[in-house]
């Protein structure tokens, strides 16, 4: 997510995840454009409300796996059959269902790193990220609806009644 | 229309809102620590220094303080490597093949449960580099050039195979167990007063901000990391029994090992949960939330694989008199009635007639009960480990090379300094991180308790979150 800067949002803020995820699609029924939604756990299915994109995590990691057992083919049938054949226990130095797992546990490791690291990057996260809190009851018990004020059309007073009229319990201003 | 709904108990008990669920979870993170948690601390750092002086006196002087002779060569280093590995199956399975099977229960225990999971691989881990005996030369064991000056390791040695598996394990499961803290680190970051945890939990919590974007490439990954957590942890015990089963010796020789051991591992670990889940739910007031109904879930877990093992051992038993070959009946019957007696029957006691008393609802439900028998599931699955790494090794073929093993002080001590490590770790857990986690619990605690047809705006949430004749069955 790109960081607005010098933008208008106006954040509505809600009491229940059931009444945010009805609000997110009458919102977008009356035209208005939703810059995000900020909640304290997920809810199944907002993501779909919003029009988000399927995410391509699975693809990422999938290619990350693939990499960690190609690389503990190489490296064991390198080792064992080019650089320094040697028979143990009678078996020919590239045997392969023994590698089967060394194969699996660096299939797995690179998925789960490539995977994470892919994630925190994708998100633009990192330890010296400040976070744009549009509320900071967002990670409690409340679930904030950012609009962007300058990518909507309608003016600000409209929005923030069919931001009440969907269940908002409070609006507010807030500048970046 | 709610008929199954009276039968099931709620997961979370006490009509608790969202807010309270932040309220109780972040309350010992945010307090001054408290007198029970100051006193165990306390006696927990001084074991860890002791066994530390200890450890170090091991390496120091060499494994010849151990009691170790020339027929038992692996003894209690070993024995203690594979009961902490066990152990530590027991978070990964919480955590992810209970979310696959969307056990929503899981939620509750699961944090606590990998933070166990992590710190019981670190401790063995300690015993690896224990009876390496110079653990500086530990580096022997990856795959480094000859020009390093030793050959390549043996790709078909499973105790290379076990490199491999326990480092990622460790791995995955610190990575799985940090990205799930992420968004509850948030909160605390969020509520922090003071600048200095506004700070250190800033970076910990990488910026999260829970949009729904993030939600939902969080959600995506952690199936992902569940997915490949499920066969890795199976993995790991797997290979952990083929450093014994590929072996020709009598006893170790058996195909039934990995299955044996993972469940083993799933039996020992989940007794090592309930124990540290009934103290930390009176210590830090969390009765609401690691409810009677989980410890019941997860006695169930320990009946069931307690039959397993029961079994194996059994069928083990069976399969040495049925295979004709008379080494290994011998070592079977030597286990039973041998010098080593006594710790067979302490393994089958403790690991195959203990278990089956939760049968009994009574017991199965009761704390007292619960946490007598975790502890003597435990001390049950160390004795297995024991019986089957020094009574099969103690008679060799050779009769003029029997021997028996004696424990040195080192023997018990370097014991000792793995518990001193891994409660250390666990109360600076429990003080500085949230024991619960706080996201997951939000997000079952309405579906959890109940579920509406019409589920918006119009009801208070205190009755909605509360009525228990509603049930999650609906879902």
């Amino acid at each position: 997510m790109a960081t607005p800067v010098n933008s208008k949002f106006l954040v509505g803020i809600f009491d229940d995840d059931d009444v945010v995820l009805k609000a997110v699609r009458e919102v977008r029924e009356s035209g208005v454009r939703i810059h995000e939604v900020y909640t304290p756990f997920p809810i199944h299915g907002l993501d779909v409300a919003l029009g988000h994109p399927r995410s391509r995590l699975g693809i990422a990691a999938f290619m990350f796996g693939l990499t960690g057992c190609i690389t503990a083919l190489l490296l064991m049938s390198y080792t064992e059959k080019f650089d320094w054949p040697m028979v143990v226990g009678g078996k020919d130095s590239f045997s392969f269902p023994i590698y089967i797992p060394i194969t699996f546990e660096l299939t797995v490791l690179f998925t789960a790193l490539g995977m994470v690291a892919t994630f925190i990057i994708s998100n633009n996260m990192g330890p010296t990220v400040k976070p744009l809190m549009f509320d900071l009851r967002t990670t409690d018990n409340k679930f904030a609806m950012a609009i962007d004020l300058e990518k909507n059309s309608l003016q600000e007073t409209a929005i923030e009644s069919i931001l009440k009229q969907s269940g908002a319990a409070e609006v507010n201003v807030k500048q970046f | 229309m709610h008929i199954t709904s009276a039968v099931r108990t709620p997961l979370v008990s006490g009509g608790k809102t969202y807010a309270d669920v932040t309220e109780d979870v972040c309350r010992q993170v945010e307090g001054k620590p408290t007198r029970e948690w100051t006193i165990a601390f306390t006696i927990s750092a001084l074991v860890l220094v002791y066994g530390s002086a200890c450890v170090f006196y091991t390496w120091w002087e060499g494994l010849g303080v151990w009691g170790l002779n020339k027929t038992v060569g692996w003894a209690w280093d070993i024995t203690n490597f594979v009961w902490w590995v066990g152990i530590g199956h027991a978070g990964t399975l919480i955590s992810a093949i209970l979310l696959l099977f969307r056990q929503k229960w899981r939620t509750s225990v699961n944090r606590a449960a990998e933070a166990m999971t992590i710190f019981a691989v670190v401790c063995a881990a300690m015993f690896i580099f224990m009876h390496m005996g110079r653990p500086w030369m530990a580096y022997w064991a990856l795959p480094l050039p000859n020009t390093f000056g030793s050959l390549w390791v043996n790709f078909k040695s499973p105790l290379v195979w076990d490199v491999f598996a326990i480092s990622t394990y460790f791995t995955v499961s610190l990575v799985f167990w940090y990205m799930g803290l992420v968004p509850d680190l948030a909160t605390i970051r969020d509520r922090a007063r003071s600048k200095v945890s506004r700070y250190i939990y800033g970076a910990l919590s990488l910026g999260w901000n829970g949009s729904a974007k993030t939600w939902a490439r969080y959600e995506y990954m952690s199936l992902i990391l569940a997915g490949i957590s499920t066969p890795l942890v199976l993995s790991v015990h797997t290979i952990v029994s083929m450093d014994f089963a590929t072996s020709v010796i009598p006893g170790w020789h058996t195909t039934i090992f990995p299955p044996y051991f993972v469940a083993g591992a799933i039996f020992s670990g989940f007794a090592m949960v309930q124990n540290l889940m009934l103290i930390i739910r009176v210590v830090f007031k969390l009765e609401d939330y690691i409810t009677t109904e989980h410890i019941e879930s997860m006695n169930k877990i320990i009946t069931l694989t307690g039959s397993i093992v029961g079994v194996a051992y059994i069928t083990e038993f069976f399969i040495a008199w049925y295979s004709g070959s008379e080494f290994e009946s011998y070592a079977f019957i030597n286990r039973a009635s041998g010098p080593y007696w006594w710790a067979y029957w302490a393994m089958m006691t403790c690991n195959v007639i203990s278990p089956q008393l939760f049968w009994s609802k009574t017991i199965r439900t009761s704390v007292v009960w619960t946490f007598v028998l975790s502890v003597v599931v435990n001390i049950g699955m160390w004795f297995e480990r024991f019986v089957i790494i020094v009574t099969s090794l103690h008679r060799d073929y050779l009769p003029s090379s029997w021997a028996m093993f004696h424990p040195t002080l080192f023997d018990i001590s370097d014991y000792i300094f793995s518990f001193g490590l891994f409660f250390t770790l666990f109360l600076l857990f429990a003080k500085f991180l949230p024991v619960v986690n706080m996201a997951e619990v939000k997000a079952i605690i309405k579906s959890s308790s109940e579920k509406l047809p019409q589920s918006v705006s119009g009801v208070a949430k205190g009755e909605r979150v509360t009525n228990p004749t509603f049930n999650k069955n609906v879902d």
